[in-house]
């Protein structure tokens, strides 16, 4: 079988959000990067235990400059076999899809995984967006993934339950926590992905159809209201007249 | 404007969700001097058509060839419908149906998409939407360049808001083509509980607690405030809870009116998914936890004695409300 893993790069999980160029640029200075949770704990390992249990080959593809290849050398370490880099600038999720849905037509996948969302811009739009242009069945937000007889039985989350549904190979995935489990690359995998192909290939320049004109921080909360641990009455009457919440 | 809001649904019940999708776009119509329009699929009975009417013009295009929620053909009946009838403004909510649909909804129609808005456009000089990134850390202005616009309403960021309209229901049956994803089954999340992602109010406790014997004082006081239990990530993976109350970052993000944290610390990773919540209360035995930070109301003590107590005080407070 033959999988797709995209692979976004994001900000570290502790990092401190700060902007430049008047609140109109992530200020990616000092900034460690690593693979999209999403797109490495569940969409590759998945793909990669699909693999070892049938055979095939997985590929990751990251539409970004240069400064994606250490998070794709990452991506190679736990296990993909070949990257390809789609040399643009993302800027919108619609141009992602775009420059991954014609390298999907130059090439034959059976499986296309991705994250769920990114963990910066918080889009949830790539998955379907490519998806839709390549014209395949999608579904999102999936916590279990197994494939037999050219089909995909998944189990999608929903309001108020999961639904457990079948699709079609060649289909589009995003994936969930559940779907798998985080592995942590050891020292052969890294040794490895040194040697391991990454492509580069150019960008098709497709269109962009959005863009971020500013960004703010969250207004300063207001320092707590300490309430003594002996009266919850106080509690509840702020919850009830101060907050109104309750 | 002509807006267009797809209203989900599932076991002929209207998403409440899709209340305030409706409600927003009939805004967008009202302040462009458009019109609105919703479109539904489904079973619903009239009762459930007339509540979804109420919140817009009450006009509605509702098309019941599938019960079953297939992105590739509900996104082809929306975007066939955009495409026929000219809509400008395409709203979804941004649930699970949504962040299916919405994303090849819009790249049918070569229309820019922000998912997750968290207020009403802005129409000076371009049409921008706002929305939260880097997991509720910043909020970021999107503009939308393409000449159909669609946007994706995070739960709970409007009322919902009734006018009273009446319906007007047209039914439609457009041919959307082979079926691409089979149901098989709907597993139901474990015991009556509320729905987390569309609760108001959320009781959340973490690893203070010690272990999943001492979750029935939560439970508790979840019950009697009509809350939606919730828990830290790293009480699910240990097992004490199960994993659809994971919040976070990597778990679900939720903004209720209230969030009560009892016993989690505030990591920034946890913080990311709650942060959004109108108040937050943190009950945690040292003072030094950085959920504090965060939060609008403190208590420093020890669960075990707080709870019990913070359990009999809103029983008499409900007791005399009622
Ligand atoms: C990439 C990444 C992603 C992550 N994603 C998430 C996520 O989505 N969600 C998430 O929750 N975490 C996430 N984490 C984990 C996160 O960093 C924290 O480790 C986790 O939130 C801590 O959980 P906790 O607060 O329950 O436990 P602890 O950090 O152990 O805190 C327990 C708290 O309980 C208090 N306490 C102890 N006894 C009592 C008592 N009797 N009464 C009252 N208080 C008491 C303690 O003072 C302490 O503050 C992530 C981590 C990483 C690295
Ligand atoms: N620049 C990118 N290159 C490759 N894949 C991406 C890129 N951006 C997003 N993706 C994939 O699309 C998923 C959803 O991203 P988003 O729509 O931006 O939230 C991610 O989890 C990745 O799998």
């Amino acid at each position: 079988m033959n999988i797709l893993v995209c692979i976004s790069k994001a900000p570290d999980t502790t990092s401190k959000i700060t902007f430049k160029n008047k609140n109109t640029a992530f200020n990616e200075d000092g900034v460690q990067f690593i693979v999209n949770p999403y797109d490495e704990w569940y969409a590759l390992v998945r793909a990669l235990e699909l693999k070892e249990a049938q055979g095939g080959k997985v590929t990751i593809v990251s539409v970004g400059g240069a400064d994606v290849e250490p998070v794709m050398r990452k991506a190679l370490a736990i296990g993909a076999d070949e990257a390809a880099r789609i040399d643009a600038n993302p800027t919108d999720a619609f141009q992602v899809a775009s420059e991954i849905a014609t390298y999907c037509s130059q090439n034959s996948f059976d499986l296309i995984l991705v994250g769920k969302e990114t963990i910066d811009y918080n889009g949830s739009q790539v998955g379907g967006m490519l998806a839709a242009i390549v014209d395949l069945p999608f579904v999102s937000n999936v916590s279990k993934l197994e494939v037999s007889d050219g089909k995909a039985q998944v189990e999608r989350d929903k309001q108020g339950g999961n639904e457990v549904a079948e699709l079609n190979l060649p289909c589009v995935i995003s994936s969930a926590k559940g779907m798998a489990e985080q592995r942590i690359p050891n020292m052969r995998g890294i040794m490895a992905a040194r040697t391991k192909p990454l492509t580069v290939i150019p960008s098709a320049n497709p269109e962009t159809l959005t863009e971020i004109t500013a960004f703010t921080l969250p207004p300063e909360k207001g320092s707590v209201k300490l309430i003594d641990p002996d009266n919850m009455e106080e509690l509840v009457n702020l919850l009830h007249n101060e907050a109104k919440v309750i | 404007m002509k807006v267009l809001v797809f209203a989900d649904s599932s076991n002929g019940k209207v998403a409440k969700s899709a209340f305030e999708a409706v409600t927003y776009g009939k805004k967008i119509a009202d302040q462009s001097g458009g019109s609105q329009t919703t479109i539904s699929y489904g079973q619903l009975e009239d009762s459930e058509l007339d509540e979804l009417a109420s919140y817009g013009s009450g006009e509605i295009l509702h098309y019941s060839g599938d019960t079953e929620m297939d992105p590739l053909r509900l996104a082809k009946l929306v975007s066939g419908v955009a495409t026929d009838q000219g809509y400008e403004v395409i709203v979804f909510s941004h649930d699970y149906t949504g962040k299916s649909i919405a994303p090849m909804t819009a790249a049918k129609l070569r229309a820019g998409l922000v998912t997750g808005a968290i207020d009403y456009p802005k129409t000076d000089g371009g049409f921008t939407v706002k929305k939260a990134v880097f997991s509720g850390k910043a909020f970021a202005e999107v503009k939308i360049n393409s000449t159909i616009k669609v946007i994706s309403l995070l739960p709970n960021s409007i009322s919902k808001e009734k006018n009273g309209a009446t319906k007007n229901v047209s039914a439609i049956s457009p041919d959307l083509g082979a079926h691409s994803v089979n149901v098989v089954e709907f597993k139901a999340k474990g015991g009556e509980g509320i729905n987390l992602t569309e609760a108001e109010l959320v009781v959340s406790a973490g690893r203070g607690l010690k272990g999943p014997e001492n979750w029935g004082m939560i439970e508790e006081l979840a019950s009697e405030l009509g809350a939606a239990t919730a828990c830290s990530r790293p009480v699910a993976d240990i097992g004490w809870r199960p994993h659809h109350e994971h919040v976070g970052q990597t778990g679900i993000a939720i903004r209720p009116n209230l969030y009560i944290a009892v016993g989690i610390s505030g990591a920034i990773q946890h913080l990311a998914g709650v942060n959004g919540s109108k108040v937050i209360v943190v009950v945690n035995t040292d003072s030094e936890a950085p959920f504090f930070t965060a939060a609008d109301y403190g208590v420093v003590g020890d669960a075990f004695e707080v709870i019990p107590k913070l359990l009999d005080a809103l029983k008499a407070h409900n007791a005399a409300q009622a």
